[in-house]
């Protein structure tokens, strides 16, 4: 696979960027940023499966909740610390996934979409009726910002923010890794025919479940990330609406593009937050903003730029991308 | 080929539009406070108008915008800039525009947000910062009790702080002996309710079954046709649109000309009076609140003929609620000559401000910072083609604590699903 | 529990059931055959009750409320399908974007137009009582749900199982290519389907906004029932829209009156279990 260096470039750009911020832009941005990051790696880790498996998925955020409902309930009733407590949010999402996988990952591509939405709503019924654990529908407050080694606090938002970004590139990484390896081709496979795969002598299922957990798991550190940021949980972050939204990132920014969605993240982010300061009007608006972004960039933003800057050998026609060949299994 | 090029032409020429523009809106965004050529009062004020509470979140911005504009937008002889962010009823980003409000277009006070949720959201960010916040509608008890802080002032109400007396109410004066509730399941029902049990029972009454349903259930038939008939009036306390579908069930049902029904204060909200599918399924009903657009007082008059002109509908119990906060602002940053930055002094001045006149009634604040004031039960009548809540009875002088000495009140646990618990319970 | 009991509760149920097989008939068509996904069916839905309560405002009558509902979303689903969702064929994701915007934009647009009280369209006066049977009590609207519901099944299932017209359609949903060579004008067939599809969704929601009121939000309360409820039954099977509406209703309301502290549980959770069991929904054709 031939790298792309100008890609790389460009990264490495918005990375020192994002770094010199803090010096310059008032701190509401790096709250925007922050929440860009939180929901950049739950939309990534979603991207696992959209883009790359070809599993759309509307349940989502039910990883995100359950991480960030167990560090709620054991960094405020039991006061463990940071790292302990990070670890058993993402090891419930892991957890998570490893159960709901099971009762999905059979159906495809409408009943997945479908099952993993009554998964989620499951889990989202639990949130608000549970009180004692959960707080119901006033959630969960008070979790306080870590503490690193060192006592070194993060009740700043200029230190968390870097914190965030930390995380954010670590977890980008991860992901990269797992797609460019032997085992996100396969995947790639599977989402192009899973007929195909299976008289290969692929064991579909099993790479399907692994990625189910996979997805889970990166969406638990989302989910975890975001519970200390906001330092509350709430049923809302488990709702239809929010696996909805970061469905909306992957496939604005771009699905099976990795990046994408990070920039998919922020771009609904800023939007749906200075919009909604600028007019009352700011839903016509967005909604206004996705039809055209359809139109003019069916293959999401990272998937247009990519057709705009990067340029392709001479007397080769457009491949069209299989990403969008792939709806029907 | 060409089209390839034209697209990308395109393409590349709406990208650089979008910079432009976003490089002027950000220009816009940035903030306003070097731009302002004279220093103004900034309000925050977060607001809810889209989304499932967009009807309150209206209500409540209508209110306060017209006690700025018969004031031609000067609170206490300070010019106010009102900075409206919409959260969308949505916890997470209500404490984002607190956020944004607090640190970016540094106000000087900031309006709660409706739900309880949203206000629990922000309240540690808000506390910690200092920055004086004023409750206007969000009820939720603990609020103003165990989890109040020193720039926390609350002029709406407490969930529970109606249903008190109106339990007693219920029990000495209407004569019920025995009733079932029916209520959403979440926080702001179990307030409400807890409060009704506590001093219904208290006084010889029994709740003899209690049923919860989700919020936003759409079909309450399964709930409506579990409801026993051995009893003396149904208690019911929803919010929005359940309100409506509940009252239409209850009648269609057959109950409502058997079992009278009676319920917390939404539960005939002017808001959701005009949205009733016939004018029989609210007739009748008997609720306890701090407001009724029927009062028949100079104030309430005058306020209600002002709003019906402005909005062509009865003002409900958000937009009163959030007028009469732009009237204590008024008078707290008019009792300072308008000195705003310093904060101290206005919180003391926002703490010890009294209206003996406003819309609802006299109104004053307790140390609790929640406020005291008269409670209305009101009956749904249907007068010149529309529903209207008419006074029948005023309690005067209700706080959030009722005739229990505080320090007693607070030893009891937080009004919950469980507590009073359902000692008669079948 | 006495019989009443179990008698009022199926009633109860299946007027729901019903109401949700309006919503879904239309969904069927447009997503169960033509396999678009139109976030945007629960704005048909909202805008059709809003549509349907200024004319039951103007004049009173019921069937002009949902011919006006229905007539004014059927144009808007012309427009959409045309003009947007066309050229996105057979591509999910591309159309789950345009849908979701077009949604956002609706469901504002209405909050501008009708306001956010929540508001109920007037139930016509000869269907404001109640059948009485002992003690079992059971609203006549509720019931003209049900007789509406049963009417449209059978009426779409013989359009599309019957008429030429049905097998047209069949034939440009299975094989398009097959379909243009043999004369027909697909492009023309699936704008109509679509347009039906929206029409029936708009119908629901004059038919819901007398049951359930109207009101900001209830296009995206009842965009994921309606989906789940297609997808249970099958994807492409009317038959199974049916069946899979009337046992969400049934147990829905089951649930909640014998076990009312699972209330948050007895929607979608016996969903979640039916598509554990069969994948492809209870009579799909995978």
């Amino acid at each position: 696979m031939r790298r792309s260096y100008s890609g790389l470039a460009a990264g490495t750009a918005i990375v020192a960027a994002l770094c010199a911020l803090p010096m310059v832009a008032p701190t509401y941005y790096l709250h925007l940023l922050t929440l860009t990051f939180c929901y950049g790696i739950m939309a990534m880790s979603l991207d696992l499966l959209v883009g790359y498996t070809g599993l759309g998925s509307l349940g989502h955020a039910a990883y995100f909740g359950v991480a960030g409902y167990m560090v709620g309930v054991l960094a405020t009733t039991y006061g463990w610390g940071f790292w302990p407590a990070a670890g058993a949010g993402v090891f419930a999402a892991a957890f998570t996934a490893a159960m709901f996988g099971l009762l999905a990952i059979r159906a495809t591509g409408p009943y997945f979409l479908i099952i993993t939405l009554a998964l989620g709503q499951v889990v989202w019924g639990l949130a608000y009726r549970w009180v004692s654990v959960t707080g119901g529908d006033n959630g969960l407050r008070g979790i306080a910002r870590p503490v690193l080694a060192a006592g070194f606090s993060m009740s700043r938002i200029q230190v968390f923010y870097y914190f965030a970004m930390a995380v954010t590139l670590v977890a980008a990484l991860l992901m990269y890794l797992i797609v460019t390896s032997p085992f996100g081709l396969t995947l790639r496979g599977i989402r192009e025919s899973e007929s195909r795969m299976r008289v290969l002598g692929y064991n579909v299922f099993l790479h399907k479940y692994l990625v189910f957990i996979l997805a889970g798991t990166f969406c638990g550190l989302a989910g975890v990330l975001y519970a200390y940021y906001n330092g509350f949980v709430s049923p809302a972050d488990v709702h239809l609406v929010a696996s909805a939204n970061a469905l909306l990132m992957v496939i604005l920014g771009g699905s099976g593009t990795l990046f994408g969605p990070l920039v998919g993240s922020a771009l609904l982010v800023f939007l749906q937050n200075i919009l909604s300061g600028i007019t009352q009007r700011w839903l016509t608006i967005l909604g206004a903003i996705l039809v055209l972004a359809v139109m003019y960039a069916p293959r999401g933003v990272v998937g247009a730029a990519r057709t705009l800057f990067v340029r392709r050998p001479a007397g080769r026609g457009t491949r069209v991308p299989a990403v969008e060949q792939s709806e029907t299994t | 080929m060409a089209h390839r090029i034209v697209r990308r032409t395109l393409l590349k020429g709406g990208l650089a539009l979008a910079g432009a523009t976003a490089a002027r809106a950000l220009d816009r965004l940035r903030p306003v406070v070097y731009a302002q050529p004279a220093p103004a009062f900034r309000i925050g004020f977060i607001a809810d108008i889209t989304g499932n509470v967009a009807p309150s979140g209206r209500d409540m911005l209508d209110g306060f915008q017209m006690y700025l504009s018969e004031k031609n937008s000067m609170l206490g002889g300070k010019q106010v800039q009102l900075i409206v962010e919409d959260a969308g009823g949505v916890p997470a980003n209500a404490l984002t525009k607190a956020r944004k409000l607090i640190e970016q277009d540094r106000v000087h006070l900031l309006t709660a947000p409706l739900l309880a949720n949203e206000a629990y959201a922000v309240r540690d960010y808000v506390a910690e910062r200092g920055t004086p916040m004023i409750y206007m509608v969000a009820s939720a008890d603990d609020l103003t009790q165990r989890k109040g802080a020193p720039n926390f002032v609350r002029t709406g109400w407490s969930s529970s702080q109606p249903s008190h007396p109106f339990g007693e109410y219920a029990a000495t004066e209407l004569k019920y002996k025995r009733i079932a509730t029916i209520g959403s399941d979440y926080a702001f029902g179990y307030e409400v309710l807890g409060g009704f049990q506590k001093t219904f029972e208290l006084h010889g009454g029994q709740i003899v079954q209690k049923i919860w349903a989700p919020l936003g259930t759409p079909d309450w038939s399964p709930y409506v046709t579990q409801l026993r008939r051995d009893v003396d009036a149904v208690y019911a306390v929803q919010v929005g649109v359940d309100v409506i579908r509940f009252a239409k069930a209850y009648r269609q049902y057959g109950l409502k000309d058997k079992i009278p029904l009676i319920g917390g204060g939404l539960q005939s909200d002017e808001s959701l009076l005009r949205g009733m599918g016939a004018p029989e399924d609210a007739t009748g009903i008997l609720t306890c609140l701090h407001w009724a657009a029927g009062l028949t007082t100079l104030a309430a008059r005058k306020f209600v003929d002002a709003y019906n002109a402005k909005y062509k509908k009865d003002p409900s119990y958000y937009a009163e609620t959030n007028y009469t906060g732009g009237m204590w602002i008024d008078t707290a940053v008019q009792r300072i000559d308008g000195k705003v930055d310093d904060r101290a002094a206005f919180l003391r001045s926002m703490l010890a401000v009294q209206l003996p006149n406003a819309p609802r009634g006299p109104v004053r604040l307790d140390s609790y910072h929640n406020p005291i004031q008269n409670e209305y039960v009101r009956k749904v009548e249907y007068r010149n083609g529309r529903l209207v809540n008419t006074v029948i009875h005023t309690f005067h002088n209700v706080s959030q604590f009722w005739t229990f000495a505080p320090a007693e009140f607070l030893k009891q646990p937080v009004y919950d699903r469980n507590y009073p618990p359902c000692r008669y319970c079948g | 529990m006495g019989a009443s009991f179990y008698v009022q509760q199926a009633l109860n149920g299946l007027s729901f059931g019903a109401l949700l097989f309006l919503l879904a008939s239309g969904l069927t068509l447009i997503f169960g055959l033509m396999r678009v996904a139109n976030i945007a069916h629960g704005s048909y839905y909202l805008l059709g009750a809003y549509v349907g309560l200024s004319v039951m405002r103007w004049t009173g009558v019921f069937p002009l409320a949902i011919l006006a509902g229905g007539a004014a979303v059927a144009l808007i689903g012309i427009v959409m399908q045309r003009w947007f969702l066309a050229r996105f064929h057979q591509q999910t994701l591309p159309q789950v974007l345009l849908t979701m915007g077009f949604a956002f934009f609706f469901s504002d647009q209405a909050l501008l137009l009708w306001g956010g009280d929540p508001q109920t369209i007037p139930v016509p006066k000869v269907l404001a009582g109640a059948l009485v049977l002992g003690s079992v009590y059971f609203p006549a609207y509720r019931l003209f749900v049900i007789a509406v519901g049963l009417c449209v099944f059978v009426g779409l299932w013989l359009l599309l199982e019957r008429t030429r017209l049905g097998a047209t359609v069949r034939a440009a949903v299975d094989d398009a290519e097959m379909a243009r060579g043999l004369g027909i004008n697909v492009g023309r067939v699936m704008t109509g389907v679509f347009a039906l599809g929206a029409f029936l969704a708009a119908a629901g929601g004059v038919m819901g906004g007398a049951f359930l009121s109207i009101y900001p939000g209830a296009d995206f309360d009842v965009l994921p029932l309606t989906f789940v409820v297609v997808i249970m039954g099958g994807l492409g099977s009317l038959k199974g829209a049916l069946i899979g509406s009337l046992l969400v209703g049934l147990l829905d309301n089951f649930g909640k009156a014998l076990f009312p502290e699972l209330s948050y549980f007895t929607l979608f959770a016996p969903m979640a279990l039916i598509l554990a069991v069969r994948p492809t929904g209870l009579f799909g054709r995978g």
